[in-house]
């Protein structure tokens, strides 16, 4: 089991008391605001939880594994997330299996 | 973006919705998100990215201050990929900037 928009929009409607469809929509804004900060290069720091970075990467040397052929990855910005101290001290006692 | 930040640009965004309902209800997003990493349980969001756990295994440290070897415990630490939606536009936008 995972957790989707789809339960986050519910529990807005029972915590919160939105509407479903107020609901819906502000779980959808969330993302999409998040997103659109990443994509204007910034960091967004969500305290407690913890911060989306962006890392810039060089092109570097590749290969297409199918064919063998060299082909250089462009250089590219990825996201990448540091978990908060919070929520690291609550998720390193997690005891379930070790994958 | 901070979270505050993340909270006004909501409620600019969903005109709508009272101010306090808009800081409750990215809080209770938040608090979702820890909590369903603190049982374990994987976050999909398509167009975003998943959050899963990953294990660290048991592993000899070293205190730093005396040298002394510390046996430390098995963990589990929260992970980020993002989706394909979220890859595509932070790097179109990067792509966008150096033309």
């Amino acid at each position: 089991m995972a957790l989707t928009k789809a339960e986050m929009a519910e529990r807005l409607f029972l915590e919160v008391g939105l509407n479903k469809r107020e609901a819906k929509e502000f779980v959808d804004a969330y993302f999409e605001v998040v997103r659109e900060a990443l994509e204007r290069g910034e960091q967004v720091k969500l305290s407690g939880f913890g911060n989306f970075d962006l890392r810039q990467k060089n092109q570097r040397p590749g290969r297409n594994p199918k064919t063998g052929e060299e082909i250089p990855i462009s250089a590219r910005r990825v996201v990448t997330f540091r978990p908060g101290q919070k929520l690291k001290v609550r998720v390193e006692s997690y005891a379930g299996p070790r994958e | 973006m901070t979270k505050s930040e993340l909270i006004e640009a909501l409620a600019r965004r969903q005109t709508h919705l009272a101010f306090g309902d808009v800081e409750l209800a990215v809080k209770s997003v938040i608090e979702q998100m820890s909590h369903a990493l603190a049982q374990g349980e994987r976050i999909e969001v398509r167009g975003f990215g998943s959050f899963a756990l990953h294990y660290r295994p048991p592993r000899m440290g070293r205190n730093p201050k005396t040298g002394e070897a510390v046996a430390l415990p098995g963990k589990h630490v929260p992970h980020f990929k993002p989706g394909k939606e979220l890859r595509e536009r932070v790097n179109l936008a990067l792509q966008a900037e150096m033309a």
